[in-house]
């Protein structure tokens, strides 16, 4: 399905990040937001709640990140498209919603512009280090898909991006910016609606009064394991709750159901993993060294790279654009033959963890951490190559 | 309907005791039965009176929503055939906030405790009233947290036992019906679960008035508060409502704080006009931007 025009505004801009991710929900055909003022993410709804009313969409600055977390997903349920958008302190509030989304299985985006940490931290200055707290934050298991942009122009595509991922796997997605991406000014193009794939929302195809169950699978082709929505006023009647539940959305409070329920809602993200996973490669076909990267911290590595091969060294690059469901399956087989990992994050060590993982005590992997604040210098990350390399 | 507050007594030894089929339930989720509720208890009463009303009322099925937050009350969502949505503890009021923006056909029904609406959502219902968003919160107040075993809720009379306060509760409670007026609600009434044909028709009353209407609904919670409390059974809950009532409509609500064994204020205390959020919205971006406005399409043909 192409992107309806009233929320493209199509041309070449130049725009910072958090503006950019604003003009992509609206591409997406996002017509609903609720949030909360916190720097630096605010620019995103300020923009929202200025074109919304141009674009037939509505914004609600509500009471506290609780609320705006929870009355997008009442907005799902009436019929709308719907995003929030935060930063550090109101992600850590947001936390059980994602878990409530997680287990309605409500699909929408979710913004976390990323600062300095803990608590309020450092609110004007960048971090990566909400990254496993989007892929752990809310309590219990489950499986999450994170996106994490490295320039304005991305935080537009992968907005778009986060929402056809969202309807299709009728799933909570989280966007992982960072302060740097968020507030940097660079070229946006963004294309006619004819040019936007936009993945519709599947509704259930019964008619009113006709037996509706909103996890039953009975709709569904072999294989898939994303029942069809409703909303209201359609006279299905569901049930929707953040207990365990059976197929008909009715609590049911056992081992079996938990271990049905959560069985599918992870499946749905494993077992399509492939589907959801970007990555980016560059020369790690004859790599010795692959540099381990994502959103802001992906571009500072490159005049590391660019160094390191120009003395002659065999230099790899992969950019995670998804990061979660992490790429295990493509480390694992870089890991069979490179020497070295290394990765540098804005943090103190945490997608590090998922590298050593995959690489199960093989390859050398080196992380290159940053506490936040400001960006590495390509320096540190330069270094770091040239010590794992000897 | 009789269109009196008085009630209707009917002959008890005339009357049948039993029948084939709950007269209600066609609006409940028979498959879900039987229900979590405590013997006495009094939210099946409040819910019994809310499927009367909507049966009464011109609302259609199709265009009301419920949304509960957590807790013994929070179970209503699931126990009634409508769209209904058991949220997160203390959220249902921004759920609610959210579904009415997205679908403003629909009639929104908040149906929750007054340890969630009061305590972890008191946040919530402040400003849900304030912005006088068209939906219908009623609230079920039982004194305490019934679903975790009795503990002190920002409702609890002052020196009432709890199981956090097993020396008497010292905190002032709030006067819900004052509280709600403050911050802006349109309509606000006050009945027991003794007063089922007044309940009935204030539910009514409050889903076919625009704007943010509230009904607090003083109910038993036998088990825990009644019993922990030594104010008998769920039966001797109800004949002390009937005895400590006193009905007053138009009350001052600054009037109206509830006390162990002291009187209950019932009535309808507030009843008011004021734009409704939607009504305003549209109103105010029409005036400012003109013929630029474009109205989301769920609100074309409903808000004007």
């Amino acid at each position: 399905m192409n992107a309806d025009p009233r929320g493209v505004l199509t041309g070449s801009h130049f725009l910072d990040g958090d503006h950019a991710a604003a003009e992509g929900a609206l591409a997406a055909g996002a017509n609903f937001s609720a949030g909360y003022p916190i720097t630096p993410s605010t620019e995103v709804v300020e923009r929202l709640a200025g074109r919304f009313p141009f674009t037939g969409g509505t914004f609600i600055q509500m009471e506290d990140e609780l609320a705006a977390s929870i009355a997008i997903q009442g907005a799902v349920w009436g019929g709308s498209k719907a995003l929030t958008v935060t930063s550090g302190p109101g992600f850590s509030l947001m936390m059980e919603h994602l878990g409530y989304g997680i287990m309605t299985e409500t699909p929408f985006v979710l913004v976390d512009v990323q600062r300095g940490g803990p608590s309020t931290g450092l609110p004007t200055m960048p971090a990566q280090a909400d990254m496993m707290q989007a892929r752990w934050g809310s309590h219990g298991d489950y499986e999450i898909i994170a996106l994490a942009p490295s320039s304005p122009q991305e935080c537009f595509d992968l907005m778009i991006r986060a929402f056809n991922l969202s309807e299709k796997y009728r799933t909570p997605v989280l966007l992982m910016m960072d302060e740097c991406v968020g507030h940097m000014l660079e070229r946006v193009v963004i294309p006619s609606p004819d040019k936007i794939q936009i993945e519709p929302r599947r509704y259930t195809k019964k008619g009113p009064g006709e037996q509706y169950w909103p996890y039953s699978l009975e709709e569904c082709n072999d294989g898939d394991l994303v029942p069809p929505l409703t909303k209201v006023g359609e006279g299905h009647f569901p049930h929707i709750t953040g207990l365990t539940h059976d197929e008909r959305g009715y609590p049911a409070m056992n081992a079996k159901s938990q271990a049905v329920l959560l069985g599918r809602l992870v499946d749905k993200i494993r077992k399509n993993a492939d589907d959801i996973i970007t990555i980016e490669e560059d020369g790690t076909d004859n790599a010795d060294v692959v540099v381990v990267s994502y959103g802001i911290t992906a571009r500072v590595c490159q005049p590391a790279i660019a160094k390191a091969r120009a003395e002659g060294r065999k230099v790899g690059f992969l950019r995670l654009v998804t990061v979660w469901p992490f790429p295990e399956k493509r480390i694992r087989e870089l890991a069979g033959r490179v020497s070295a990992f290394v990765v540098p994050e804005m943090n103190l060590g945490q997608i590090v963890r998922e590298v050593e993982r995959c690489s199960q005590g093989r390859p050398k992997v080196r992380g290159v951490t940053h506490a936040g604040g400001a960006v590495h210098d390509p320096e540190e990350i330069y270094n770091a190559i040239r010590e794992v390399m000897g | 309907m009789s269109e009196s507050y008085e009630a209707t007594v009917t002959d008890p030894v005339s009357a049948p005791m039993t029948c084939d089929s709950n007269p209600v339930e066609d609006w409940l989720r028979m498959d879900r039965m039987p229900h979590i509720w405590c013997p006495g208890c009094g939210i099946g009463t409040s819910v019994n009176c809310f499927t009367r009303a909507i049966e009464e009322s011109s609302l259609d099925r199709k265009n009301i929503a419920i949304v509960s937050g957590i807790g013994c009350t929070g179970r209503v969502a699931g126990y009634l055939l409508l769209d209904s949505f058991h949220t997160t503890h203390g959220r249902a009021l921004p759920f609610a906030t959210g579904l009415k923006l997205a679908s403003p056909k629909t009639k929104v029904v908040v149906y929750s405790g007054d340890g969630d609406l009061f305590a972890i959502g008191g946040n919530h219902f402040i400003h849900a009233a304030r912005r006088n968003l068209d939906m219908t919160v009623l609230c079920v107040n039982n004194f305490n947290y019934g679903m975790t075993g009795g503990q002190v809720a920002p409702t609890t009379p002052e020196f009432a036992i709890a199981s956090t306060t097993p020396y008497g509760s010292v905190e002032r409670p709030f006067n819900l019906p004052y509280l709600a007026q403050s911050c802006g609600a349109v309509y606000v009434a006050r009945w027991t679960v003794y007063h089922v044909k007044q309940l009935q028709r204030s539910i009514r009353e409050a889903l076919e008035k625009p704007g943010f209407t509230f009904i607090e609904m003083v109910a038993p919670c036998p088990t825990l508060f009644v019993r922990r409390n030594r104010l008998g059974d769920g039966l001797a809950a109800l004949e002390s409502y009937e005895e400590n009532a006193v009905i007053k409509n138009g009350a001052d609500t600054r009037e109206c704080d509830l006390g162990m064994g002291g009187p209950i204020v019932c009535g309808k205390f507030v009843d008011i006009d004021r734009p409704s959020y939607l009504s305003n919205q549209v109103a105010h971006l029409r005036k400012v931007l003109g013929d630029r406005y474009v109205m989301p399409d769920a609100w074309q043909g409903v808000v004007e």
